[in-house]
């Protein structure tokens, strides 16, 4: 009788806890961001960091998406190819398809995959240079961490992943156009025309505004987590797969609740 | 309480306090890890922090450069209280010293010369490339590794490491040098190299410096006098001399 009280007091100072820990997260994250937003209109902006990670995002992820967007062109393509043939509906290939690429796929595809490799590398990476007083060493040599590593890396992802969607998106036609043309034939050019005209704008604003968030998630998160890393070597590996796991789902997140406010607009 | 004693030079002038720590408080939550620290560092003398590990070594000279801020009680450098400091006035304290970080602390993601040249690009003071050549090379010959300048840090052994780390910390022409652990994880003939470079840095660039070490070693070739930390307070404070003849128990497991 004893034992069975204790234990579900322990679940409850456990889950006491759980949430106090929880609460605590967000409102750090909440203040990091306040940091963040501070720190990029107050003057010394690092131009020439921002434009290196810039380019070292699009560099290191060109490979990964465009075989990933590929991909999903095709693959889409080979599924939906049938059912529109029996509905004798198969000109509405390229334009069904470009739809819910430009829509849906490309963006959380996308950002899905630059959660993995972009957020994990900034988690690891900033993880590395917490444990090894990296950071600290910077801002004893009359640098703001915040501002030289941070910024510049919350706002490379912001500008890259629309980017990168975007890229992944034309790749993701061509790879239908390959799926198209394994049965039928079709130009590539009559291809694209069929899709483009079958995208409107209200399609596109929604899909690209969204990237944006989903940039902005992923490195923030990555960043989080990298700088508050504590303790010895191993929570930089902490850092990295904590910052993949919340980014991707916190993409996930974004992603449900931008398809409800498009909902509502339209 | 600790009797303050003044250092005198040898005429009988009082020399100048360079960091004045009274009173200093720091805890984590419930852990209280220096309680009521008081300690000067005279101008040009080398001051050894000993004290076990977990005793807020690191924490205390954290302090001094405003990396981490203080409960209570008061830090000043060259007469200014780094509480009362506005960003540029710290930013301009943490120029004139020099930190030596217990892992090095290199750029992974640079060079050896980029990691020289970061202090002096992002000085305020604009430096030409020139000038900043022949301050990094001056600091890379100082230190004997002029033929490591173009290799990354994960190419170099732990004791070229913070040899390197040693030469950015001054390559800015430091007042005060703050070591953590500069010996720790080296052998023997290396930690003997570092300590004979503390000397050399404390002679060529007139520094005044805390080192903070327990290797016994270091204390014995770099120490003018020696502090004692333990339990939060200065356990002992004195020159070599009276560590090494003391009959305490705990200070005689560091001088074995
Ligand atoms: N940022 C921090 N957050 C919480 N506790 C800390 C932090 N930094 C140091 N501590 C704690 O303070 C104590 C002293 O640490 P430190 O100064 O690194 O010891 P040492 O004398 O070995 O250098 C340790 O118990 C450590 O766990
Ligand atoms: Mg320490």
């Amino acid at each position: 009788m004893s034992t069975k009280s204790t234990k579900l007091a322990d679940i409850f100072i456990n889950l006491h806890e759980k949430i106090r820990s929880a609460l605590l997260d967000v409102s750090n994250v909440f203040l990091f961001i306040l940091n963040i937003v501070k720190q990029t209109f107050s003057k010394g902006f690092e131009f020439k960091e921002f434009f290196y990670q810039c380019f070292q995002i699009g560099y290191k992820t060109l490979p990964l998406v465009s075989i990933t967007g590929m991909i999903m062109g095709l693959v889409l393509t080979i599924q939906s190819r049938p059912v529109l043939v029996d509905f004798g509906a198969v000109t509405m290939l390229p334009g069904m398809v470009t739809v819910s690429l430009i829509r849906e796929m490309g963006p959380v595809i996308t950002a899905l995959i630059c959660a993995g490799k972009i957020g994990s590398g900034i988690g690891a990476e900033l993880g590395a240079m917490k444990v090894t007083e990296q950071i600290d060493a910077m801002e004893v040599s009359s640098t703001n961490p915040m501002r030289y590593l941070v910024v510049t890396r919350v706002l490379a992802t912001t500008l890259m992943i629309p980017i990168l969607v975007l890229y992944a998106d034309i790749m993701g036609i061509l790879g239908s156009w390959a799926g198209a043309n394994i049965k039928g034939d079709v130009t590539i050019v009559l291809f694209f025309a069929q899709a483009f005209a079958s995208i409107e704008f209200i399609d596109f604003l929604p899909a690209v505004t969204k990237t944006f968030f989903f940039g902005a998630v992923i490195g923030i998160v990555g960043c989080y987590k990298g700088y508050y890393a504590s303790g010895g070597t191993s929570s930089v590996g902490v850092a990295a797969n904590s910052a993949v796991v919340l980014s991707s789902l916190l993409v996930i997140i974004v992603d449900v609740i931008a398809v409800q406010i498009t909902d509502m607009m339209l | 309480m600790m009797e303050e004693k003044i250092q005198t030079h040898k005429n009988g002038t009082p020399k100048r306090v360079v960091i004045d720590i009274k009173n200093l408080k720091k805890s984590f939550g419930k852990l209280e890890v220096l309680k009521d620290v008081n300690l000067q560092v005279y101008e040009g003398e080398n001051l050894v922090v000993l004290g076990k590990s977990g005793t807020g070594k690191s924490v205390l000279i954290k302090c001094i450069v405003g990396l981490m801020d203080f409960d209570d009680g008061n830090i000043s450098v060259f007469e200014e209280h780094i509480k009362d400091m506005n960003p540029e006035a710290l930013s301009n304290l943490r120029r004139r010293t020099g930190f030596l970080f217990q892992s090095g602390a290199l750029y992974d993601s640079m060079n050896v010369k980029q990691n020289l040249e970061f202090p002096l690009l992002r000085s305020p003071t604009k430096f030409s490339q020139e000038e900043i050549d022949k301050k990094t090379n001056e600091a890379l010959s100082h230190v004997g590794l002029e033929k490591a300048i173009l290799q990354m840090p994960s190419q170099l052994s732990g004791g070229q490491r913070k040899r390197i780390s040693l030469a950015r910390t001054i390559v800015t022409n430091p007042e005060i040098m703050l070591y953590d652990e500069p010996t720790t994880g080296l052998d023997p003939v290396t930690s003997d190299e570092i300590s004979g470079l503390i000397r050399d840095v404390q002679r060529q660039y007139k520094t005044s410096s805390i080192i903070i070490t327990h290797d016994i070693n270091c204390v014995r070739s770099v120490a003018d006098r020696i502090v004692m930390l333990k339990d939060g307070i200065v356990y002992k404070e004195g020159d070599l001399a009276s560590f090494e003849s003391s009959d305490d128990q705990e200070i005689k497991s560091f001088f074995k």
